[in-house]
């Protein structure tokens, strides 16, 4: 009872999970593409069904869509890695047996968290790792810190965990002074710009090489206008073993973790966790509670999907297992929460937990590919990332199960097999029912399922000609003025195929 | 056999031709064809929207004019997907995931089991067909007295594709085939031509082709592009809502590429 009578309360403007701290996400600020809507004739100003949200994914995708030369360029990129995705799959004569087991592994680990994490817990804690358990981000972001200043330090490299870009860790530390390093040298990109990952394994895939050596000129002092890739990894190299050298504390992902042996396993092509957390006195891995599986004989089936799904390699170069700290070695498990139990009992979409974060559904994904990871404004874009992010937040989130064609090339490409199309479909009709669709929208379906549930009102609508041509499944926004701004309108025919029918058939 | 023929709402509207090559198509095979005139629309646009729970009116409708055929056949591979997926729901009453889970097990179930009356009697998901497919699989068409001399791009509709399952798709490591390209090869003159992209999603995707004009316009501008690189004459489909938004980008284009559903090609005699 009081749940719901608070609930009213919480809607004007909050900024109550709007961690990443940007408050132009409240601000009425009508983007520039948005501007056209005023050149519309008075009628065609129907629903403005995005009011509510200021940057939505259709505004932030029509954004990005204004360079169509770097939209072709991006999505030709990612579907050249889509490819090399099918030619390693199609290399594997038991894959789709591969994706079978795998998903049924995962679903037998969602039907037996509680037990695999106290096994692991205990396992874990046997070989001398110290576990943490975290409930929500900041719990995660509070234990990583507690853990520095117990050693009385301020200075960190972090290797790839998508989880900390979830829990927004760099910009916590940064705020109580501590300076992180990404080693991974995508994630290095684009913490030198300033930027979040727009893509869970190809955290720069929007840069093009030329931006990469103007931001390495800025930071790492390159000589202007080189985009050579090689000089830059280079310069990278020379740039980040600095900071392996000095920095005593290395944080890393975890990509799996084994409840049967409490260890877990840390995937890389750079080798950069490996350099972290062997050059360090302490280690920290961070991992969503989901990561678990059962028993190490079930990891091989996950490394042959894993990095064949990410980039089409047969896998990673490093696949790195953290059993125990070495001799002197501090090293510490935080298992995070952050809302996975929650989505645990959301019979519909919890097995989206059993996600291992290759990627695929990102690659294939024709929206995806057109519109940038940054227009999905959270952690995980992509088609995985609009079915997770709603049950962190439904209201920020309500945009994203709606930035699909529901066309499923995601659900067959994802290794673990998750419905992911279905469940994009099923939190649409979430998000209608929790009351986060905007009025208007919900006025013009109203009116449509009206006239189409009645084929009297359906006949004369039709007839005038007029009403169906405004008011058309597929051109409900505006008027018919949203299709026709860049497409033509279907010629009227003189008479409907209802009509010619009575004419000529009966 | 008594056919009962669903034209989807927009083709009813807008491209009466593709109905009537439906129609002809169905007759040329002998099948009784017959229109109900009270039909509308299968509910999609509403549900794909998240209103799926406004579509009760649409779904009973449907079980009205159609229960009583010994199978349902349209023109529109996304359509009846959705009726094959969403007409036994009794509007979202009951909690989903007991519909999905339980799918294949309900007609096991007691008369007195709490299922929308209609349910098992109407068998509705069980009789319709998309025209390919009731081509193929239960008339089982292997000549046509059609012929067509123009060279064809197929643009394979996900709904039809990857629901349906008309043609293997790009994501699945299996066997390749694909049942409109079956009908299209039969077809006398046809010159099929091959895709870069053989089952992209030409971003029609119902209301999202207005919500997400950007991207929309731009995925169907790419699916265009690709059929003209490799000199399509006529670019056809199993479903009319793909070459409706293709159509409508091509013409904005003023390209001399045409559109023609497949019911018309495999009626052709050009």
């Amino acid at each position: 009872m009081s749940g719901s009578n608070q609930k009213p309360l919480e809607v004007p403007e909050q900024s109550e999970g709007n961690e990443q701290g940007s408050p132009q996400w409240g601000e009425p600020k009508l983007s520039s593409d948005r501007t056209d809507f005023n050149a519309l004739p008075e009628f065609a100003k129907l629903p403005k069904a995005n009011s509510r949200h200021k940057q939505d994914h259709a505004a932030l995708a029509a954004e990005f869509n204004k360079d169509e030369p770097r939209v072709d360029w991006h999505d030709e990129t990612l579907w050249w890695v889509r490819q090399k995705r099918d030619k390693a799959a199609a290399r594997v004569p038991e894959w789709e047996l591969l994706r079978d087991t795998a998903s049924r592994i995962k679903d037998n680990v969602l039907s037996n968290l509680s037990g695999y994490l106290r096994q692991f817990e205990e396992e874990a804690t046997r070989n001398g790792i110290t576990v943490h358990w975290a409930a929500d981000a900041n719990e995660h972001n509070e234990i990583v810190l507690s853990i520095l200043s117990r050693h009385k330090i301020d200075k960190m490299v972090k290797s790839k965990s998508m989880l900390t870009e979830e829990c927004h860790l760099n910009e916590f530390l940064h705020e109580k002074g501590i300076d992180v390093v990404d080693t991974d040298l995508g994630e290095r990109v684009v913490q030198l710009a300033g930027e979040p990952p727009s893509h869970i394994v190809l955290p720069c895939i929007h840069l093009k090489k030329q931006e990469i050596g103007e931001i390495f000129h800025e930071h790492l002092g390159t000589p202007k206008g080189n985009a050579d890739p090689q000089f830059l990894t280079h310069a990278a190299r020379l740039h980040l073993r600095e900071k392996f050298l000095t920095r005593r504390v290395a944080l890393t992902g975890v990509n799996f973790a084994v409840a049967e042996t409490g260890e877990f396993v840390v995937c890389t092509n750079e080798g950069n966790a490996d350099m972290g957390a062997h050059l360090a006195d302490v280690h920290i891995a961070s991992m969503g509670i989901e990561k678990l599986i059962p028993q190490r004989r079930h990891l091989g089936v996950f490394l042959r999907l894993l990095t064949r799904s990410a980039t089409g390699q047969p896998i990673t170069t490093y696949s790195s297992h953290f059993r125990r700290p070495r001799q002197g070695q501090e090293m510490h498990i935080v298992l995070v929460d952050n809302g996975r139990s929650v989505h645990l009992g959301r019979k519909d979409f919890r097995n989206s937990l059993k996600c291992i974060r290759c990627a695929a559904c990102f690659n294939t994904c024709p929206v995806y590919r057109r519109s940038g990871g940054h227009s999905y404004h959270t952690a995980v874009a992509g088609p995985i990332g609009s079915i997770l992010s709603p049950n962190l937040d439904m209201k920020k989130y309500a945009d994203l199960p709606f930035a699909s064609t529901l066309c499923g090339s995601c659900s067959n490409v994802c290794p673990v097999k998750i419905d992911i199309h279905e469940q994009l479909y099923k939190w649409r009709q979430v998000i209608v029912q929790e009351g986060y669709a905007a009025a208007g929208k919900t006025a013009v379906m109203k009116t449509m399922n009206w006239v189409l549930s009645h084929p009297g009102v359906y006949h004369t609508a039709g007839k005038t000609g007029r009403w169906f041509m405004l008011n058309a499944p597929f051109t409900v926004k505006n008027g018919f003025n949203t299709w026709y701004r860049q497409r033509d309108m279907p010629t009227p025919p003189k008479q409907s195929f209802g009509d010619w029918y009575k004419k000529n058939k009966k | 056999m008594r056919v009962g023929l669903f034209i989807p709402c927009y083709i009813d509207q807008f491209y009466p031709q593709v109905g009537i090559a439906t129609l002809e198509l169905l007759e040329k095979q002998g099948c009784e064809v017959v229109f109900p005139p009270e039909q509308t629309c299968c509910g999609q646009p509403m549900a794909n929207s998240g209103f799926e729970h406004l579509t009760k009116g649409c779904n009973d409708l449907f079980i009205k004019n159609f229960e009583a055929f010994d199978y349902i056949v349209a023109p529109s591979g996304s359509c009846v997907l959705h009726i094959k997926e969403h007409i036994h729901d009794p509007a979202s009453q009951k909690p989903p995931e007991a519909a999905s889970s339980d799918r294949t097990d309900i007609s096991a179930l007691p008369e007195f089991a709490n299922f929308p009356t209609a349910h098992s009697r109407h068998n509705i998901p069980g009789k319709i067909f998309e025209l390919v497919e009731f081509l193929t699989d239960v008339l089982k068409v292997d000549k046509l007295e059609a012929s067509f001399p123009y060279k064809v791009g197929l643009h394979q509709s996900c709904h039809g594709q990857r629901g349906l399952k008309l043609a293997q798709m790009s994501e699945l490591m299996a066997p390749p085939f694909s049942k409109p390209q079956q009908l299209l090869n039969l077809v006398k003159g046809l010159q099929l031509v091959e895709l870069d992209r053989k089952d992209e999603c030409c971003g029609f995707g119902g209301t999202f082709c207005v919500f997400e004009e950007a991207i929309s316009v731009k995925m169907g501008k790419d699916r265009v592009a690709d059929h003209i690189r490799h000199e399509a004459e006529v670019i056809t489909a199993s479903d009319m809502s793909c070459l409706m938004h293709l159509e409508g980008i091509l013409r904005r284009q003023q390209s001399k590429v045409q559109i023609k559903h497949i019911a018309e090609i495999l009626n052709a005699r050009l």
